[in-house]
């Protein structure tokens, strides 16, 4: 992708460029997931160990199961996938629709947590 | 708690819950270093891409020409147990991506500030954003070879922090050091949650 007109060596394609598709490219242009708000760190697991190509579904979203077979959360998908969090947040909508994911929200998004969450923390802080 | 509902899509476990401490600081203070040592993967990056026209837009359609930055944050994990997991995320040092740290700080924990001692004002910032969100924190100053050593005191004194804010030097290299940094910010946090628990 060269602006015309520019000059070879001012291509800003380089290593600092990141991801040459436009990231919202994968999503049709959605911004915004068809459900759930997913957290960063809301963690994600498949349902299923193999889901065959369907309509709707593209690449990214089997890959996304293909990495949940192993729990993951939110950051960990957009980081393996190299996929911006927002990207990520819609494709997992399209999975949750389909129950092809499931999700744990995260503590302390809705009031702090309790203190025996703070004593495993630090015990198993200490344990390391 | 999830468990044991008969509703579940076939295939469902019990998932653990995930839980966060942020690691905020200047710009080379050694955040991503801090979360590398204790963390038991490599540090991630996960990438928010944002569009000028800011966030709470549901449609990209017709934005193509607006530019879009990208925030970076790095990341670690840290099982703690079957049924809990921690998450140690450094804050994005641009101090105008205040809305994504908004992000971040929600339901986290608490944070670690890091400090370089031959740089103080560089986490000015991050303290008044703690600060002022009622964040639980702690200042953690990252012992550089050749840095000057302050005393402690001197520290929180420069802060001019509160006196409760635990203050303490580490090497964020080192494992036990950083291991030390979060075991004193969640013990923090949760003196903090008593007193203001008891004074409602």
């Amino acid at each position: 992708m060269t602006v015309q007109g520019e000059p070879a060596d001012h291509q800003w394609v380089d290593d600092h460029a990141g991801p040459v598709v436009r990231p919202y490219a994968v999503t049709g242009g959605r911004a915004r997931p068809v459900t759930g708000t997913f957290d960063l760190i809301s963690l994600v697991k498949a349902t299923r160990t193999d889901v065959s190509p369907e309509i709707g579904l593209g690449p990214e979203h089997l890959a996304i199961v293909g990495l949940c077979q192993r729990m993951q959360s939110v950051a960990e998908i957009a980081a393996h996938l190299d996929l911006p969090v927002g990207t990520v947040r819609v494709l997992l909508g399209d999975l949750v629709a389909r129950s092809l994911v499931q999700i744990r929200e995260p503590h302390g998004t809705v009031g702090v947590p309790d203190n025996s969450i703070f004593e495993a923390v630090i015990n198993g802080l200490r344990a390391l | 708690m999830d468990y044991g509902h008969s509703e579940r899509p076939s295939g469902a476990v019990a998932l653990p819950t995930a839980i966060k401490i942020l690691v905020a600081g200047g710009f080379g203070v050694g955040k991503t270093t801090l979360v590398g040592a204790v963390s038991e993967t490599r540090p991630l990056r996960t990438e928010e891409v944002l569009t000028e026209s800011g966030v709470g837009i549901d449609d990209l359609s017709g934005v193509e020409a607006k530019r879009t930055t990208t925030v970076a944050m790095d990341f670690g994990r840290i099982t703690i147990s079957e049924d809990l997991v921690l998450y140690l995320f450094g804050t994005p040092g641009q101090d105008r991506f205040w809305f994504v740290w908004d992000e971040l700080a929600l339901g986290a924990i608490g944070a670690v500030v890091l400090a370089d001692t031959r740089r103080l004002a560089d986490c000015f910032p991050s303290i008044d954003y703690f600060e002022g969100r009622g964040t639980p924190f702690l200042v953690a100053v990252n012992c550089f070879e050749g840095a000057r050593h302050y005393r402690l005191d001197e520290v929180q004194a420069a802060l001019n922090l509160d006196p409760e804010v635990p203050v303490l030097l580490c090497d964020a290299r080192q494992r036990e050091s950083a291991k030390e940094v979060l075991i004193t910010l969640v013990e923090h946090a949760m003196k903090l949650r008593e007193a203001r628990r008891s004074a409602d």
